[in-house]
């Protein structure tokens, strides 16, 4: 990869000023960002990791009983620390990558990137959490724009994100076994004023709610209720690993079991 | 170039690094301890496994700056002090474990991590918290055995098929 300038600050405030030089650019766990500098996909000029701000790492109950996670808390500190408070997010925590990566990579970057096939998005946006940055609160239903697309502003930085706990709620990923990224990966979240069902790995467009199949839950809660339904009229990605059909139908499989799991 | 200064197999170390030195090739160029193998350096192969702060990384997909003041392990610091294997090794080599040898650095590395947080893993945790360490020579079994017999379990229910 290039060379940059590295710089690892101790504060929220010397971070925001560090990532105001030129072509700068932030860095989590680097778990996909260091592999796509090796690839020359991304060449910064600066790289600022945000893995010495002490206030952004750990797992926290707000005053409204949600979750409240650092930006730069890694996945394995998810999944042991927000067991006992909403054990379907750390579960899907404890299932990126593998062991490996989950001690680097971290919530905030996950979500920053927006990969299309990433865990984290689908359990934002199925939870409705909330994406906390320097300057205002992000709501899950207007962050995720599109594949590796976000509403963060250049300079902005996941400081937190808070996720409401549900009633019950379940993630089902279909691995893709070479990567272990979700083929799809299927959240449902069931809330007093609803559910909430979000996929991964299906969309060309990134992370997306399947209104069809909330409106089907919050009526009744089983997996029969699905069974009316026909797959997400969305462009599903379509590559070696899988066709946009069998997506699709996974789509639905992998809700079903979604919620006879949760 | 920057100065990192960490400690690495009890011993403090430091060097000159770039931005865009590895974990990995600090250890391995830096420091010449060349028992962390990069098979892959895409961070899929698990090879490099080493740890840091206690726990299990890919030393390819790390910054060398971005743990400073950190304490890491090596394969090199795995022996026990009297220079005999420790039981994780030792258990690789009496269940043959290892065949070509590249991967087990790392398989040796995420084994005793598991071990820390779990030290009676069932051949199923075994085997998935192995994901991140390929290995094309032995097709696992072996692997898995030693893992479990390093465990202080019984093993013979695992015998080769």
């Amino acid at each position: 990869m290039y060379n940059f300038d590295f710089v690892k600050p101790a504060t929220l405030s010397e971070a925001l000023e560090a990532l105001g030089r030129d072509e700068a650019q932030a860095l989590g766990g680097g778990q996909t960002l260091l592999p796509t500098m090796k690839q020359r996909l991304a060449a910064p000029a600066v790289l600022v990791s945000l893995n010495g701000i002490a206030e952004m790492i750990g797992v926290c109950l707000g005053d409204a009983g949600e979750v409240c996670i650092g930006g730069a808390t890694p996945h394995a500190v998810v999944a042991r620390e927000a067991a006992a408070h909403y054990p379907a997010l750390a579960a899907l925590a404890g299932r990126i990558g593998d062991p490996a990566v989950r001690n680097r990579g971290t919530i905030g970057g996950s979500l920053a990137n927006n990969d299309p096939s990433a865990c984290y998005p689908a359990a934002a946006l199925g939870s409705g959490a909330t994406i906390r940055t320097q300057s205002r609160d992000i709501a899950a239903d207007g962050y995720f724009l599109g594949m590796f697309d976000t509403a963060l502003e250049e300079g902005e930085i996941i400081t937190e994100v808070r996720f409401p706990v549900p009633v019950r709620a379940n993630y089902q990923k279909f691995v893709q076994p070479a990567s272990r990224f979700a083929l799809v990966g299927v959240f449902v979240a069931q809330y007093a004023d609803g559910v909430r069902v979000a996929v991964t790995g299906a969309s060309t467009e990134g992370v997306f709610r399947w209104a069809e199949a909330e409106a089907a839950l919050t009526g009744e809660f089983s997996r029969e209720a699905l069974a009316a339904l026909s797959p997400p009229g969305v462009e599903m990605i379509a590559d070696l690993h899988g066709t946009a059909d069998y997506r699709a139908h996974l789509v639905k499989v992998m809700t079903g079991r979604a919620v006879a799991a949760a | 170039m920057t100065t990192v200064t960490m400690t690495v197999n009890g011993r403090p170390v430091s060097g000159e690094v770039e931005g865009r030195t590895l974990l990995a090739e600090f250890l391995r160029e830096g420091l010449r301890l060349t028992g962390t193998h990069i098979g892959c350096d895409t961070s899929q192969c698990g090879a490099c496994v080493v740890h840091v702060n206690g726990r299990a990384i890919k030393s390819c997909t790390a910054l060398a700056l971005d743990l400073e003041g950190a304490e890491v392990v090596t394969i090199e610091g795995m022996a026990n002090p009297d220079g005999s294997l420790s039981r994780v090794q030792q258990a690789f080599q009496d269940h043959h474990g290892l065949q070509c040898g590249y991967c087990t650095p790392g398989m040796v590395m995420s084994a005793a991590a598991l071990l820390q947080d779990n030290p009676k893993p069932s051949v199923e945790q075994i085997r998935e918290h192995l994901e991140g360490n390929i290995c094309r020579c032995t097709g696992y079994h072996n692997i898995v055995k030693a893992v479990l017999a390093a465990s202080g379990q019984d093993v013979s229910a695992l015998a080769a098929e």
